[in-house]
């Protein structure tokens, strides 16, 4: 079975969290990725794969070696994501502004 | 863009901070938070129950056409006059579970004060699921809006 990744799954993991942070500096190879973490290769190809699944990282072949690449507009995804919240807070808070602003020229 | 209220919710964490900057005097915005009369109206929720005081409690519900359609609830755990509400909040029947929350109120100046509300969430999850509610609403409230136009183009 496929499981369909959400990026919210993706970055709820510290590790996956770490390989991100380190891909927004410059593209790496799976290997160059792996040598920075105590992790086993294949769980570092593991979550490679989770990400790259949900578009977080971009793979790109160069030669014989595939290059990861950090996607930001996938980031920019997670921040559209919060604005819906924060809107919601803001119409409420609008509306409490006006009605303690009513109450208070009564 | 206005953003006078701003939200914070760093990856990793199982935390949100909501701050906003009223043009109210401190003690009008505290009132719009301790007042059964003013929570109803800003809220849109009926007030069955709201204590006060250090180890108070409250209730909220709404009601549409007859049925209870929203019912919230929590423990007032320390309430400081013009300063603090320290309490959980709880949706029922909502998978974000029960929430704990720091209000911090703040005079600015005579006619401007700020609030601080920090929720933290049992997990990460959790407050993920608090976040995904209004993204969800937003998306079935646009998909409702498109079909009503295409129902009028028929």
């Amino acid at each position: 079975m496929n499981l369909r990744r959400d990026v919210f799954q993706a970055i709820s993991d510290p590790t996956r969290r770490a390989i991100l942070l380190l891909l927004t500096a410059q593209s790496m190879t799976a290997g160059a990725i792996a040598s920075n973490f105590d992790t086993a290769r294949p769980t570092v190809s593991k979550h490679l794969q989770i990400l790259t699944e949900c578009e977080l990282l971009k793979q790109e072949q160069q030669g014989r070696e595939i290059y990861y690449h950090f996607n930001p507009l996938k980031m920019k995804e997670i921040a559209d994501f919060i604005e819906p919240f924060r809107k919601m807070w803001d119409d409420k808070f609008n509306k409490l502004e006006t009605v303690m602003r009513k109450y208070k020229n009564k | 863009m206005d953003m006078k209220t701003q939200i914070q919710a760093e990856e990793g964490k199982q935390e949100l901070f909501i701050t906003r900057e009223f043009d109210l005097p401190l003690d009008l915005l505290f009132k719009a938070y301790s007042e059964p009369e003013f929570i109803e109206q800003w809220m849109g929720t009926k007030v069955i129950k709201h204590e006060n005081k250090n180890h108070g409690s409250f209730q909220f519900e709404t009601s549409h056409n007859g049925h209870v359609v929203f019912k919230a609830n929590g423990t007032i755990h320390q309430f400081e006059l013009n300063e603090r509400i320290i309490r959980t909040f709880e949706m029922e029947n909502m998978p974000m579970g029960v929430q704990l929350e720091f209000l911090e109120f703040e005079k600015l100046s005579d006619d401007s004060s700020k609030l601080t509300i920090q929720i933290i969430y049992r997990s990460e999850k959790h407050r993920a699921e608090q976040l995904k509610l209004p993204f969800a609403f937003g998306i079935s409230k646009a998909h409702d809006r498109l079909q009503e136009i295409t129902n009028n183009l028929k």
